[in-house]
């Protein structure tokens, strides 16, 4: 199967961490990509010499750029309309969770303090996320929230 | 005369390459000598025209058959989905008929090549199938519930809900959200 290649735009070095080690531990043919703001997240996605990644999991709070100020930006463009983001948030408010889907995410992931349960929660989203392969399930209608 | 050569494989290899890309005008990378990444997208036409002039040097396009496989299934859990008259049958019976192959064989290779079940990605569609359906506004629930072969209203409000982690009604009012903002801004 071919590789799936993840982005994670976080400003926690710890969260990063904490994250890239669920996601070896997963045993899946990945490839992460980390960024630390979402700056770097624009910059990165914007450069033609990256491929479109199958999926970016999004910090609602980072400095320079946050979450849904991303989100705004990512959906503006369309050579990037059928990417699928993942929010990563702390915020288990039903108002966050809309209105970050209302704003274009795909998935809305309450951040889990568990090493296991954050793997699970990943491998979930992983796979559902590649069933919406945008040839036989469109992205439009999808929306995850986990 | 006769004249004995001597030649290097990935040298020519590059060089059809190169002149056959470049008269499409595309740009691309090649990796590993049989690997092309083309970095722009290629009208079907154009591709259809590459794979026959690579033909002449003995050289193919390979596209594999196990993905042309798995496509084909999930153009038929499809096409099963959004046709009513298949829903009082028994769906594995179905696909296994179209496909001309053993439910088993079928469901096995798909769950080798997808990271999914073929039972969970039967949910998945009719879930979609039924997201389509509420969107379009005609219909209620129990509706199409009904119409998709649940049980009960019930068993479909419960499946949505542990698939897609929201309730049908929140579902329909983000996507009304969503499409009013995106209308807003265009």
């Amino acid at each position: 199967m071919e590789k799936i290649h993840l982005v994670l735009a976080e400003d926690d070095e710890d969260d990063r961490l904490f994250f890239s080690q669920a996601v070896e531990q997963l045993g899946l043919n990945i490839a992460l990509t980390c960024v630390q703001n979402g700056v770097e997240l624009l910059e990165y996605l914007e450069n033609p010499e990256n491929k479109v990644p199958d999926l970016v999991f999004l910090d609602l709070n980072m400095p320079l750029k946050g979450g849904i100020a991303c989100l705004i930006d990512i959906r503006k463009n369309t050579a990037l309309k059928d990417l699928s983001i993942a929010i990563y948030s702390t915020s288990s408010s039903d108002q966050d969770l809309e209105d970050c889907l209302v704003h274009g995410a795909n998935i809305y992931i309450n951040k889990p303090t568990d090493f296991e349960i954050l793997k699970s929660l990943l491998l979930k989203v992983i796979t559902i996320n590649h069933q919406y392969d945008g040839l036989t399930l469109s992205k439009e209608n999808f929306l995850l929230v986990v | 005369m006769n004249l004995v050569i001597g030649y290097q494989v990935h040298v020519l290899i590059r060089k059809i390459i190169d002149n056959e890309l470049g008269k499409l005008n595309v740009k691309f990378k090649i990796h590993n000598y049989s690997q092309i990444e083309i970095l722009e997208e290629l009208p079907c036409t154009e591709l259809e025209t590459l794979t026959l002039r690579l033909a002449e040097y003995g050289i193919q396009i390979k596209e594999s058959q196990r993905d042309q496989f798995i496509q084909k299934v999930k153009n038929t859990v499809t096409e099963i989905i959004c046709n009513e008259d298949y829903y009082s049958l028994k769906l594995s019976n179905v696909i296994s008929e179209k496909l001309n192959l053993s439910y088993g064989y079928i469901s096995n290779a798909f769950s080798e090549q997808t990271l999914s079940t073929l039972e969970n990605y039967i949910i998945l569609q009719k879930i979609e199938r039924a997201k389509t359906l509420l969107l379009c506004n005609e219909y209620t629930l129990s509706e199409i519930a009904f119409m998709l072969n649940y049980s009960s209203v019930g068993h479909l409000s419960s499946q949505f809900k542990k698939i897609t982690g929201i309730t049908s009604t929140q579902f329909i009012k983000i996507i009304k959200r969503r499409n009013c903002m995106t209308e807003e801004r265009s």
